[in-house]
């Protein structure tokens, strides 16, 4: 079992095993790999601890119910994967302040958080106004050859790209 | 055939902490659960995000189609519109920018130990999922408009699934054979 404690296995081959994944998730689950709709979903259970049964009268959480489903578990299992991957590389380290934003923004810590916060916003607000993230567009809907996907990926992208390049480009202006 | 497992909500909800569990191990392998890896893919430095995504593009779609060419599987694709996929999808490549992970991969990086993903993009994107379920009755009005004609690439193409998937496929390799080339 070495090769669970490398750091790093090729890309193709991670790409490849999530495509193989995606089989059987459609197969045993008749369910896309995703992972947006869930914080929607914790946004709600959170919501409804403050105002109660309240919150199903709001239309959104009509369609998207705050309850525990088959993605919500999925995306706590990438948490549990993920830690477990790390924890056997000796990766999974707690850390504030990542690396490429340190050597250009500094070691200060709110200055980070605070741009994540915003960018966690964003991304969200994002996902359910295009109906899915780079998983359930980026990998399900174009392996299924749907179109919006394609269109929503190239986007997520060309924003990334536009953002990420001015972001970094400000501290030599 | 597995219709009485897809329908058995508490077996679905194990079946998805396991696969959620292999999707984590292989986001955390391929290294797009760091920061690092995903910005530097923005700022077209490196490419293992575009490598991981479209390896499983590849393998998946020949497998799903396959499986659903026997009756086996059901696809999930939804219409989309201009103003749903081109507007949202923008707003969410500025906040993929600003987070350095996207929605899946934040919960890679909590459970790697990322401080930023928890406090910042977890929490944020908890605030931004309410902000859009505040919004909604009047976004949705507005996401309605600009309804794209088709919904999968062989009606806008005029091909066969498979006349779509083999030069899909032809792409995607040569798009590999030519980052390796140029040894990015």
């Amino acid at each position: 079992m070495e090769w669970l404690r490398l750091e790093q296995w090729s890309p193709y081959i991670c790409g490849a095993g999530i495509g193989i994944l995606s089989w059987f998730t459609l197969l045993l689950s008749d369910k896309a790999l995703g992972a947006s709709t869930s914080y929607a979903r914790t946004a709600g259970m959170i919501e409804r601890l403050f105002r109660g049964s309240r919150v199903l009268e709001r239309e959104f959480f009509k369609t998207v119910t705050p309850t525990i489903d088959w993605q919500w578990m999925l995306v706590l299992g990438i948490v549990i994967g993920a830690f477990l991957s790390s924890a056997l590389s000796g990766q999974a380290t707690i850390r504030w302040v990542p690396d490429p934003w340190f050597s250009v923004f500094g070691a200060a810590v709110w200055p980070r958080i605070l741009v994540a916060f915003v960018g966690g916003c964003l991304l969200a607000l994002g996902s359910r106004w295009a109906g899915g993230c780079t998983s359930g567009h980026g990998i399900s809907g174009t392996m299924q050859l749907a179109v919006a996907s394609w269109i929503a990926a190239i986007c997520f992208f060309v924003g990334g790209i536009a953002v990420a390049t001015l972001l970094y480009a400000l501290p030599t202006l | 055939m597995y219709d009485s497992l897809r329908k058995n909500s508490n077996a679905q909800r194990a079946l998805g902490l396991l696969f959620g569990i292999i999707f984590g191990v292989f986001l955390q392998k391929a290294g797009v659960t760091t920061y690092e890896v995903i910005i530097n893919q923005l700022l077209l430095t490196d490419f293992t995000v575009l490598k991981v995504m479209l390896s499983a593009v590849a393998v998946g779609t020949v497998g799903v189609h396959f499986m659903h060419g026997k009756g086996m599987v059901n696809l999930h694709t939804s219409p989309g519109s201009f103003n749903a996929t081109v507007v949202g999808g923008l707003i969410f490549g500025a906040g993929f920018a600003l987070l350095g992970y996207c929605p899946g991969t934040v919960a890679g990086a909590v459970g790697q130990g990322a401080m930023d993903a928890l406090f910042g993009g977890v929490l944020g994107m908890l605030v931004g999922s309410w902000l859009y379920a505040i919004w909604y009755p009047r976004i949705s009005e507005f996401r309605d408009r600009g309804t794209f004609k088709h919904e999968r690439l062989q009606e806008v193409l005029h091909l066969g699934t498979w006349q779509v998937i083999v030069p899909l496929l032809v792409l995607i390799v040569a798009l590999f054979w030519g980052l390796e080339w140029l040894g990015l």
